[in-house]
């Protein structure tokens, strides 16, 4: 199986095809609606960002409370969907890899084909069995946002399906 | 007639917060074995198996089956005969925000739909239902929304054909596709209004899942559980969206009289992950 790092440059992903199952280990940062509108806003009006999105992995997810004992709580993907219609203008700024669960609008194919990011799906609705690969949290951003705030996660071989290719070649066609 | 404390709710709700969110229904377990026996894609059979593997560890762990821990929708039952001293609805939401606290489970309500603002445990939907008897019923299910999303609901012409109504329904799971988490379970609601119907969908949900056995006369609703539920597993959405038999678990029909001038139907799925809990006092 293909093990992969953080920061995401061009030159470890290139090579990946959809379909393909890959483990992920380093940093990732989990970022959903709320968050997305935020840093969109954030970079318009040309804030400081809350951590730098060059090669960045974002992960949509909005964890439970963790509970005593537990590194983090249920962790999966939320429905990736949703941040369509921030995606194309993050991914511009230099984010590389996006992780969630289902399926993409052209719009954002298009981004990825023309920025040449990644988007991955993992084990949706198993966020118990995937909190296993989380070996620490740190909160980044927005804690007014509760669950939607930024958390910096460091993983360890998070299993991966490549959903969408540098060139735009998609599992769901 | 018989008293209940309404502190004895909020215990009960407690309770149910912790089944619902870290043990899945046996009926919903036993649906997913049986996809994951049948299934023939291999991709799917592992990512079947990764469910499987995910309800295991959650109920060894004490951790959420999904980190959605849903919109918490509570179906009471109160027998006309029983006399609660307390504030029910109070109760009932004071027994969902203690427990989801308790079991660190996702804060995910926003207390105002448009200004979204800080999200919090509760409250909850509380739909009640008055019933014989001196009992009380409750039953938690945590609806999570990626699915809840997916929901529809058509208002249908009382002479439009059997056809139309499912192509409806297939349309709604295709629409749904790989975003909701498949295999799914498929609540249908027919008949009643329009906000009834969307009730029977959700309704539907909590029938238990039955294995298939036999054929079920055509026009009856097994039969057209039966019929709708073949044909979406031909649709080859499959776990993840990524293909395979497996795109439902079940259909599960809930009707109800309606008006001689409509048919409204709703369509409520369900991820892999349904949860329901149910305690009678």
């Amino acid at each position: 199986m293909k093990r992969i790092y953080t920061p995401l440059d061009l030159n470890k992903i290139k090579s990946l095809k959809a379909g393909q199952e890959v483990f992920l280990s380093g940093t990732i940062y989990t970022a959903r609606d709320q968050a997305h509108k935020r840093l969109v806003q954030a970079i318009k009006s040309r804030q400081t960002l809350p951590f730098e999105l060059r090669d960045a992995v974002i992960y949509y997810c909005g964890p439970t409370q963790t509970p005593q004992g537990k590194v983090i709580g249920s962790c999966g993907p939320t429905t990736s969907s949703r941040m369509d219609a921030f995606s194309g203008f993050i991914l511009a700024q230099g984010l590389r890899g996006m992780i969630g669960k289902g399926s993409r609008g052209l719009g954002v194919k298009e981004a990825i084909k023309k920025y040449k990011g990644i988007y991955f799906i993992t084990y949706a609705g198993c966020g118990a069995l995937l909190s296993k690969y989380v070996k620490s949290v740190k909160k980044v951003a927005y804690g007014d946002l509760g669950p939607e705030a930024i958390l910096k996660l460091e993983v360890e071989n998070f299993p991966l399906i490549v959903a969408i290719d540098v060139n735009g070649g998609s599992v769901y066609g | 007639m018989r008293k209940l404390k309404a502190v004895k709710i909020t215990q009960a709700i407690v309770e149910l917060v912790k089944r619902a969110n870290f043990s899945l229904r046996k009926d919903v377990l036993f649906a997913l074995r049986k996809a994951y026996g049948f299934e023939k894609n291999r991709r799917a059979k592992t990512i079947l198996k990764a469910i499987l593997d995910n309800a295991a560890y959650a109920q060894k762990e004490n951790l959420a089956i999904c980190q959605d821990t849903g919109m918490p929708v509570v179906f009471v039952q109160l027998g006309q005969d029983l006399k609660i001293s307390g504030n029910l609805k109070a109760a009932i939401n004071s027994g969902i925000e203690s427990g989801y606290k308790k079991y660190s489970l996702r804060n995910s309500i926003c207390k105002d739909p448009l200004l979204r603002g800080k999200s919090g445990f509760s409250p909850c939907i509380i739909h009640m239902d008055i019933v014989s008897g001196n009992k009380i019923t409750l039953t938690l299910l945590p609806k999570g929304f990626g699915c809840e999303n997916k929901s529809q609901l058509k208002m249908f012409k009382p002479t439009s054909s059997l056809e139309e109504i499912k192509s409806f329904i297939i349309d709604a799971v295709k629409s749904a596709g790989a975003d909701a988490c498949p295999p799914y379970v498929i609540g249908v609601g027919i008949g009643g209004s329009a906000d009834y119907a969307s009730l029977l969908a959700k309704k539907a949900l909590l029938k238990k899942i039955k294995l298939q056995r036999g054929l079920s006369p055509k026009g009856t609703v097994p039969g057209l559980e039966r019929e709708l539920l073949f044909e979406i597993n031909n649709l080859n959405i499959g776990p993840l969206g990524l293909g395979g038999r497996a795109t439902a678990l079940a259909v599960n029909i809930q009707t109800y009289p309606t008006h001689i001038a409509g048919l409204p139907v709703a369509v409520n799925i369900s991820c892999h992950a349904l949860r329901s809990a149910e305690i009678v006092l």
